[in-house]
């Protein structure tokens, strides 16, 4: 149930994420969810895409720093409560978010999350009945 | 005024005899007592009682910052420790501090070259003298202090920062005399007219700037600034510290006083010694140091030696304004920088020495260095938070080892500019050229 997420470091300068962007488009790989954490100076684009490996190849080939993380991605119904009942459950097993980012539309919910200790992240929220997304499905989406 | 006429108008050929007399003890001194000149000088073939003129200087070897921390800290002495009163020391190429020794003399000659620049100045002891460079192992500050005695002034050792207080001692204690680096008189300057007061509100009519290059642009905009008659002063703690050479009321480059230092122009590439007027490296042998005297010590610092008499009266020989140098040494807010140091830091802290770059500018009269860093696979985050700890971290060490802050920034790999294959390791967009 792991899903790798690629980051990429970017400096603050105008067009570099474009340049990023097209590099996915060029080599046919699809962006299924993105988030951007920035700093004065510089940022850092998460992102879960269709063929992760393939896309650190060709961006690191076209000089970008990148690393590959291990992430979650949950489903959750789309209603008041639903990431609530999620999170309970990590604070109850005192596991500590480092960063997440979450998405609703249609009646889905969905949330990518990262915690130091991923696997355990994954044994909680299955013993407690969480849907998560394997990576094969996020290439679906 | 001229302090000493006998010496600063003295006829060449006096001069001549006594640097003669003066290198001759010089030579004899260190090669009873530095092994290192020992084996140097024996590898020339030279005997102490080979030199007795002033004209040989070129035949013998050259010092260089290298030789000193090679024998870092006291190898250079030729004295005991009981005879060492005070020590200084400044940046080195890396990790080692270049370390410098006085015995009582040799304050008392410092003390004397500074009181000769201050009077050059026109300053005596109806001045009062605020010393803004900073008061410590740095020669600026206590360099400044004793000559400032010397002549009789007041003297306000009131060290560098706090822009307020230098404002208001200033000005309450009635300062005639302001001795800082040139970028931080100008900052001065700004920061009175910004706190709504006017020049004319202090008593301010001089001012002993050095430590770092400056233009004759800067001259006249300080001047502007602070309604004052602006002086360069030159020294390098090796040699002995500020008073080295310091500028007249004519403008036209710095008097040396070499009656203890004597100076050469030399090609940086070949290291033969150039004729007059030509520019090339600044190579200074003192004559009358006791703990820690240097034979031909290379300064780097890029300048042009005029020997006419000056309209002033003074025969001693002119230097140049040095504006350049034959090394990347760095001068910052008065401080020695070398790329090398930043180097060391980051090679400690990863097993990989990322690539890097310095780059200097001046904002506001205030020197601003940053440095950019490249991240690399050995340290590398997808979190913020590890990034900004790896940061402050590189920020902290650097700090410790340059002794002023810099500004860190973390850039992409590859984004620094190389010129085959190499990184350009600093980039300096404050203008020196006259």
């Amino acid at each position: 149930m792991i899903i790798k997420q690629l980051s990429v470091f970017l400096e603050d300068k105008s067009g570099r994420l474009t340049e990023l962007t097209w590099i996915l488009a060029e080599n046919d790989i699809n962006i299924t969810a993105l988030s951007l954490a920035e700093t004065a100076d510089y940022g850092i684009v998460r992102m879960v895409v269709g063929r992760p490996d393939l896309a650190k190849d060709v961006l690191e080939s076209a000089g970008f720093s990148v690393g590959l993380t291990d992430v979650v991605c949950l489903r959750m119904p789309d209603k008041p409560g639903g990431l609530y009942a999620a999170l309970r459950i990590l604070a109850d097993n005192d596991i500590n978010i480092d960063y997440m980012y979450a998405f609703s539309n249609n009646g889905v919910a969905l949330a990518v999350i990262r915690a130091e200790d991923i696997n355990h992240v994954i044994d909680v929220l299955q013993q407690n009945k969480m849907e998560l997304i394997s990576q094969s499905e996020i290439y679906q989406i | 005024m001229i302090l000493y006429p006998e010496i600063e108008c003295a006829d060449r050929q006096q001069l001549h005899e006594l640097q003669s007399k003066r290198l001759a003890e010089t030579v004899k001194r260190v090669y009873e007592n530095v092994p290192f000149y020992r084996n140097k000088f024996k590898e020339k073939g030279i005997e102490p009682g080979d030199i007795k003129s002033v004209d040989q200087l070129k035949d013998l070897p050259f010092t260089t910052k290298i030789d000193l921390r090679n024998n870092y800290p006291f190898g250079l002495f030729t004295v005991p420790q009981t005879e060492v009163v005070r020590i200084h020391a400044s940046s080195g190429t890396t990790g080692k501090p270049t370390v410098v020794g006085y015995t009582r003399h040799d304050i008392e000659i410092w003390a004397e070259v500074v009181a000769r620049g201050l009077t050059m100045a026109g300053v005596n002891k109806d001045d009062t003298i605020q010393i803004s460079y900073g008061y410590g192992a740095f020669t600026g500050g206590l360099g400044l202090h004793y000559g400032a005695e010397k002549v009789g002034a007041t003297v306000i050792p009131i060290s560098t920062g706090n822009t307020k207080k230098q404002i208001q001692f200033m000005t309450d204690f009635n300062a005639t005399v302001l001795a800082c680096t040139p970028s931080y008189a100008a900052y001065l300057g700004e920061s009175i007219l910004q706190s709504g007061m006017s020049p004319e509100d202090t008593k301010l009519r001089v001012g002993i700037f050095g430590a770092e290059p400056w233009t004759d642009e800067m001259r006249l905009q300080i001047e502007n600034l602070l309604k004052i008659k602006a002086y360069d002063i030159y020294g390098l703690s090796e040699i002995i510290g500020p008073g080295v050479s310091m500028e007249c009321e004519c403008h036209c480059g710095n008097h040396v006083c070499e009656d203890h230092f004597i100076p050469e122009v030399i090609d940086p590439e070949t290291s033969e010694v150039l004729p007059y007027g030509e520019l090339g490296e600044l190579v200074f042998t003192t004559i009358t140091k006791e703990a820690m005297p240097l034979i031909r010590y290379r300064t780097r610092d890029l300048t042009r030696l005029y020997p006419e008499k000056c309209a002033c009266g003074r025969t001693l020989v002119r230097m140049e304004k040095c504006l350049s140098r034959s090394d990347d040494m760095l001068i910052i807010r008065g401080v020695n920088i070398f790329p090398s140091q930043v180097e060391a830091v980051l090679m400690e802290m990863v097993e990989t020495s990322p690539h890097y770059q310095l780059i200097v500018n001046r904002e506001n009269n205030l020197d601003i260095l940053e440095i950019r860093v490249e991240i690399n696979e050995h340290f590398w985050s997808d979190s913020i938070r590890e990034l900004e700890k790896i940061r402050r971290r590189i920020d902290r060490n650097i700090t410790s080892v340059l002794g002023i802050s810099a500004v860190i920034k973390l850039v992409e790999p590859h984004s620094i500019e190389r010129s085959e294959g190499k990184a350009k390791r600093v980039i300096d967009n404050r203008t020196f050229k006259s």
